[in-house]
């Protein structure tokens, strides 16, 4: 009922295009991610969707209902604005209620629905205050509730959680999770924060210069990125990128990182068989790769520790690997300092390819997956 | 050191307070003495009683009152409809905002013949409505006979002339509202009117006030424009002021409509400040 397609859309300020020819359909009750850098148009293509923006080009369809000539009133969603643009001069019930009274909704059901959605932020015992005598946080909550009240087909969210501190911001994210399941309407979230949207989205769309780059599920995202700039964006610390070359080992096919060793590819990395004598750039997460003893092993790469951060649930190791830079997730305490030789092996079955010339990820075969 | 810390706000303020008291507190005292002196120099309230005698007592402020009452409510409508349509920044809104503030620059007296040789029986109006068949021959819009029609006049170019001194303050009152409070009321489904009620008139608050104060008091205070275009046709409270001190040579009784003119101005400020409480908990 209240699905959200977006169909080509183009948005352009002066000489910058904003949004450009997106298209994104979200389900009824997704919860989906606009993720991406400031300036990528998330923001821009959220407040299409509102209606705050006038749109060049393309079809917004909320619901079936094509809203793209209506005005933010008549399309019938709520809205969390990052700076929570909660009216000061009205008091905390008032604030929910806002939407309620302008809709003309009887009043012991604005009541009712002021209540309900206060309690489910927990701020009933705000309601009589204004919202200079409430903290950051609790002006958040003010704005969620404002939101709930309307039991929205359609939520939209921008950035709602960058201006709390670190640890509220934590609470918040969660919670938000549990209530966004619990009224089920359809949300477009955006977010310039990675660790958010792998957290709380169905799907991410991750964005860029006005374009969707890759559009799925967080894990396929994090695992699977389709470029070097989703790669490095998602995941902290990003995926690390090497320069490598495919050679025929003679007993399988091998990848050669310079002046660190080279690894072998069997298996899952078979179908690089067509890229024999080409460069490549692999792809591997600081997680996927294993710090082990070097016993004169084959198959690992050889360098050198730069520098050791104990993050307590795990170390973070940098590491020179030829010309190469990588992190490194260990277990915490690892018993290696800087300037110390290491080796490593990465899980082949993990790493990503990609054409060094585009960065863009490789085409796997349709047979090999 | 910590005394000579105490010392610096003081030091600071010093300055504007001097200003003050030698420019304003000083003749405001002076006037309010000589208010309450009768000619030769004694204490008393015969001045006071000569100018509420006075035969024009009733006219002058009545008139003055009028003019007021009628002129700030259509600056105010007409202010605020020009300073959202300012804040809207569509294209050419710096062109606008210099037409609309172009009466600004002019003096009162001129702005009060401009208007003056539009309302004449042969000025600009008559012409017009002359050309267009409207009117066959001139009407004397300026008769000492009609009243109200000299009232509407004055107010019609008063709200010209000094409409843009509110607009301005206005203007800068709704720049330093935030757009995401009439988004977040437009997507919570207030139409353009709900909008101005609940959300900009409010917020507004603070920059209201000012722009109410000041033209109230400048209402009060009308003078050149009214006599440019009404002559003695109507008279207003500075002009009796002006009269008494000019043609009556009495400075006592001058003095008693300054001081009058003042106690009004300033219960009209309180009144605004009472109608238009800037409440602490509701500042951002």
């Amino acid at each position: 009922m209240s699905e959200i397609r977006l169909e080509r859309i183009v948005k352009t300020f002066k000489d910058v295009r904003a949004v450009d020819d997106v298209s994104l359909t979200v389900a009824q009750g997704e919860f989906m991610v606009l993720l991406g850098p400031s300036g990528c148009g998330k923001t821009t293509l959220l407040r299409s969707i509102a209606g705050l923006e006038d749109i060049d080009a393309g079809r917004v369809v909320i619901g079936g209902r094509d809203v793209t000539e209506l005005p933010p009133r008549a399309r019938r969603v709520a809205m969390v604005f990052q700076s929570y643009a909660v009216f000061p001069h009205m008091s905390v019930f008032e604030n929910i209620a806002f939407g309620l009274r302008m809709s003309k909704v009887e009043k012991t059901t604005l009541t009712r629905r002021v209540r309900s959605a206060a309690e489910l932020l927990h701020i009933e015992a705000l309601l009589d205050r204004y919202p200079s005598q409430v903290s950051g946080g609790q002006r958040q909550r003010i704005a969620v509730a404002r939101a709930i009240a309307m039991e929205p087909d359609v939520l939209l969210m921008d950035e709602p959680l960058s201006n709390l501190d670190a640890l509220l911001r934590l609470e918040m994210r969660a919670e938000l999770k549990r209530l966004l399941n619990e009224i089920g309407s359809t949300t477009v979230y955006v977010t310039h924060d990675q660790v958010e949207a792998m957290s709380m989205g169905d799907r991410i769309a991750v964005m860029r210069a006005g374009r969707i780059l890759q559009l799925g599920d967080p894990l396929t995202i994090y695992q699977t990125p389709v470029d070097r700039f989703v790669g490095g964006f998602i995941g902290s610390p990003p995926m690390n990128f090497l320069p490598a070359t495919v050679r025929d080992g003679g007993d399988g096919l091998r990848a050669e990182v310079q002046d660190a060793g080279s690894l072998r590819l069997d298996g899952t990395a078979a179908w690089l068989t067509g890229r024999i004598g080409q460069a490549v750039t692999m792809g591997v997460r600081a997680e996927d790769i294993d710090v082990v003893e070097d016993g004169g092993a084959d198959g690992v790469l050889r360098g050198r520790i730069l520098v050791v951060e104990p993050l307590g649930s795990h170390d973070l190791l940098t590491v020179r690997l030829g010309e190469s830079r990588l992190k490194v997730a260990t277990r915490p305490g690892i018993a290696l300092r800087a300037d110390d030789p290491v080796v490593l092996r990465p899980q082949v079955e993990r790493l990503v390819w990609l054409d060094p010339e585009s960065d863009r990820a490789l085409e796997r075969p349709a047979s090999a997956a | 050191m910590t005394k000579r810390r105490n010392l610096a706000p003081w030091l600071l303020v010093l300055p504007s307070a001097l200003y003050l008291a030698v420019f304003f507190a000083t003749p405001m005292a002076q006037s309010f003495a000589l208010a309450l002196q009768d000619s030769a120099g004694s204490w008393s309230l015969e001045s006071v009683q000569l100018m509420l005698g006075d035969p024009d007592f009733g006219r002058a402020v009545s008139a003055t009152l009028t003019l007021l009452v009628l002129v700030i409510p259509i600056q105010l409508a007409l202010a605020l409809a020009m300073a959202i349509v300012i804040n809207k920044r569509l294209r050419g809104t710096s062109l606008w905002l210099y037409c609309y503030a172009l009466p600004l620059a002019i003096s009162e007296l001129a702005a009060g013949i401009v208007w003056v040789s539009i309302f004449t029986q042969r000025g600009w109006l008559n012409s017009i409505l002359q050309s267009l068949g409207i009117l066959d021959r001139g009407v004397i819009w300026m008769s000492g006979e009609s009243y109200w029609m000299l009232i509407g006049i004055i107010v019609v170019a008063e709200a010209w002339r000094a409409t843009s001194i509110m607009m301005i303050i206005l203007v800068a009152g709704l720049q330093s509202i935030p757009d995401e409070y009439l988004e977040a009321a437009e997507v919570y489904g207030a139409s353009l009117w709900q909008r101005i009620r609940r959300v900009i008139l409010p917020m507004l608050r603070p920059s209201l006030q000012v722009a109410l104060i000041l033209r109230v008091i400048l209402a009060i205070q009308v003078f050149a424009t009214a006599v440019a275009l009404a002559g003695t046709g109507l008279t207003v409270m500075s002009q009796q002021a002006l009269d008494w001190a000019n043609d009556i040579d009495n400075d006592n009784v001058a003095a008693a409509w300054a001081g009058l003119m003042l106690v009004i101005s300033l219960t009209a400020t309180v009144g605004i400040l009472w109608l238009l409480p800037v409440r602490e908990e509701q500042r951002q």
